[in-house]
């Protein structure tokens, strides 16, 4: 298997729809000419032309209007810079988006695909940091995928373009550059699936985005003590896979939930709740949560250090579970 | 930008151009330095640099006393030092620092101050126009000699909100100028690929406000212009629409791979870069020594300013109680428990 980057990753799913259906087009600011700006869409302007342009910088409108281009027969992925700037595109997603569906049934379908990206780690500050998966994981009519690994990648924003509904693709800005085996063939990955990203007994880390990687090196240190972390990589944060994470609850018995969004009615609390709801008598302790400090993301390293997730983090929640 | 020149009124008086010309200095020998620095892998995270585009923040904040307002964008360094900002702890802020402005949690691009009226650099595009206009509303309301100026880049002018405020600011007559710094890019995309006018200004029209299109490389055509809309602001005739017209000379920020922006365009702007205008004119005026006077006391500025704020330590965190989401501590299950929970 090759082993490219997730960015490439991404870009080979484009590359593939856009080929294989011409109802594909691409949209979003600085991603034709230059590729965007974290190369995703690098050279895709030159392969397909006018079916992937450039936009000024109009997110509340761009949204909007790749709504109803999907509703009337396109496939739109339309690339929103910074998950900062999803609250542009909310009244799109939660007003018009994600309603009709239901209002209008089969009459109308919406296979609309937003991608963005988020988290912290780059000293971007307040405004270009954030991870905020709660406010469209929220969204009744929505799916929300965010893969890890390049695989995933790839295989998850193919299946989101294919998919009849709106699907919004959460990335993460430290993760462009990661490398990671992929198949070929381009299969898509089934929304909607988690995946055990290490097997493990003793405690299960429920983890979304780069947060797996984060929870990867957790287990590692926790393995240094005689302890096996089970990290449960979730792929897909709506439609949620219960069963995989009460599977996993059921073998550990302790649960470290781990998300990088803030904590307070974050994506965090969803598992945890879910937990509760679903495997509360196979807990030996209560549910750990770890998240972003509730608090605006700072800019100078220490601060911002000190308010994002990292494995020592999920370390000492694990050792709390345990104890 | 020669036909749309606003007419000689307003002119700075000599003791102002040069302290606008020091300020140019100050904030492009800032930008030099965050260059060379970047360069050595000592700052953190994308720099905006304004290097050419100087003459715009620095002529427009000018104009303005400590009163007034004023909001700027991602790009924000000549309005900081324009508006009287201590470029040290500008510097300070800029590379995390305690000492900075803000304790090095805004960082470059979403610095403020209230003392100066500078609320503030804004890294979502476009937010500066509508921050600037409640800043005037709040100035109507409150019956108050004051004034608002939104500094805002050509892709910001193509943003839904920047509609919205011209036009809730012309149907109050809110006294706010709307200074658009028109750079040629969005990003790496031209402002022609993203406007279907040419003329920016031209869009003052149909929101009933004057609207002019200047050298934004020449600072005193820049003081001229804004000066006129603030008079004009101060009357309670409302808001004015001002394009000044620059051009990015370093790329979109220190993270730029470049080769986008044309060597011949480039060529043509750097010969009329806004301190070469400026000393040109300060030369034929006061003489060559005072000039250089002038900016070897701006490089002095720039060279202690990041002497100290590189000695100055890293800022400590502390939680920040006002985010906190729970009015009472949470539930602690055990003395252990309450122990470690103080350790995370
Ligand atoms: C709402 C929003 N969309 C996109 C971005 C990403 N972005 C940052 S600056 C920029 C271009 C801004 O162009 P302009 O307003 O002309 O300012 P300039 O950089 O030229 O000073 C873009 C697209 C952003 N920060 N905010
Ligand atoms: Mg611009």
């Amino acid at each position: 298997m090759p082993v490219i980057r997730y960015a490439e990753a991404l870009n080979a799913a484009l590359y593939q729809a856009l080929s294989e259906d011409p109802r594909v087009f691409v949209l979003g600011e600085d991603i034709a000419q230059y590729g965007g700006v974290f190369k995703v869409t690098k050279g895709l302007r030159d392969a397909f032309g006018d079916r992937v342009r450039d936009t000024p910088i109009s997110e509340q409108t761009l949204t909007a209007m790749a709504v109803t281009a999907a509703m009337t027969g396109t496939r739109p992925v339309l690339e929103i810079m910074y998950a900062d700037f999803m609250p542009l595109t909310l009244d799109a997603l939660v007003n018009q988006a994600s309603v009709y569906g239901y209002l209008w049934g089969d009459q109308v379908e919406l296979p609309f695909v937003l991608r963005t990206q988020g988290g912290g780690g780059l000293g971007t500050g307040a405004q270009h940091a954030k991870s905020l998966d709660s406010f469209v994981a929220h969204i009744p009519g929505l799916k929300v995928v965010a893969p890890v690994t390049p695989a995933d990648a790839r295989g998850l924003l193919l299946a989101a373009i294919q998919d009849p509904a709106p699907v919004v693709v959460l990335e993460h800005k430290l993760l462009y550059n990661t490398r990671g085996e992929v198949p070929d063939g381009g299969a898509p990955v089934e929304i909607g699936r988690a995946r055990v990203a290490r097997p493990g007994r003793d405690v299960s880390l429920i983890a979304t985005s780069r947060m797996v990687l984060e929870a990867e090196a957790a287990a590692d240190r926790l393995a240094e003590s005689g302890i096996e972390a089970e990290v449960i990589d979730l792929r897909t944060l709506r439609p949620l896979d219960v069963a995989a994470i009460t599977a996993s609850v059921a073998k550990t018995h302790h649960a470290v939930v781990i998300n990088e969004d803030w904590g307070f009615c974050g994506y965090a609390a969803e598992l945890s709740a879910t937990i509760m709801d679903h495997a509360f008598d196979d807990l030996d302790a209560p549910v750990e949560r770890v998240a972003t400090r509730d608090m605006p993301i700072p800019y100078a390293q220490p601060l911002e250090d000190a308010v994002i997730p990292n494995a020592a983090r999920i370390v000492h929640a694990a050792l709390r579970a345990l104890a | 930008m020669s036909a749309d020149l606003t007419p000689l009124a307003n002119r700075p008086s000599i003791d102002d151009h040069l302290t606008m010309h020091r300020r140019m200095a100050i904030t492009r020998g800032i930008e030099q330095e965050l260059g060379a620095l970047h360069k050595a892998g000592r700052t953190r995270g994308p720099i905006h640099r304004c290097d050419g585009q100087e003459a715009v923040g620095v002529g427009a904040t000018a104009v303005l006393t400590a009163d007034d307002y004023v909001t700027t964008t991602h790009r924000g360094h000549a309005v900081y030092i324009g508006k009287g900002l201590d470029p040290r702890k500008v510097v300070a802020e800029i590379l995390g620092r305690e000492t900075g402005y803000n304790g090095g949690r805004a960082g470059h691009m979403l610095l403020g101050s209230a003392a100066h009226g500078m609320l503030g650099g804004n890294a979502i595009v476009g937010a500066s126009i509508p921050a600037a206009a409640g800043m005037a509303l709040s100035v109507q309301l409150r019956r108050q000699d004051r004034v608002a100026v939104a500094v805002f880049g050509d892709g910001a002018a193509q943003t839904g909100i920047c509609h919205e405020s011209m036009n809730l600011a012309a149907l109050w007559r809110l006294p706010v100028v709307f200074l658009l710094e028109n750079n040629e890019y969005g990003l790496t995309v031209p402002y022609t690929a993203q406007s279907a006018v040419r003329d920016l200004h031209v869009r003052a029209a149909g929101y009933d406000m004057p609207g002019v299109q200047i050298d934004g490389n020449d600072v005193v055509a820049v003081h001229q212009a804004v000066a006129a809309a603030v008079q004009r602001a101060r009357r309670g005739e409302g808001p004015s629409l001002i394009e000044a017209r620059t051009y990015r000379m370093e790329g979109f920020s220190t993270s730029d791979v470049g080769g986008y922006q044309s060597e011949a365009d480039l060529a043509r702007w750097r010969a009329r870069d806004p301190l070469t205008v400026s000393r040109a004119a300060l030369v034929e005026s006061v003489g060559a020594d005072r000039v250089e006077a002038v900016e070897a006391e701006a490089a002095e500025i720039v060279a202690a300013a990041f002497a100290a704020a590189l000695a100055d330590p890293p800022p400590r965190f502390a939680p920040h109680p006002a985010s906190a989401p729970y009015a009472t501590p949470g539930p602690v299950r055990g003395a252990a428990r309450g122990a470690a929970l103080g350790a995370a």
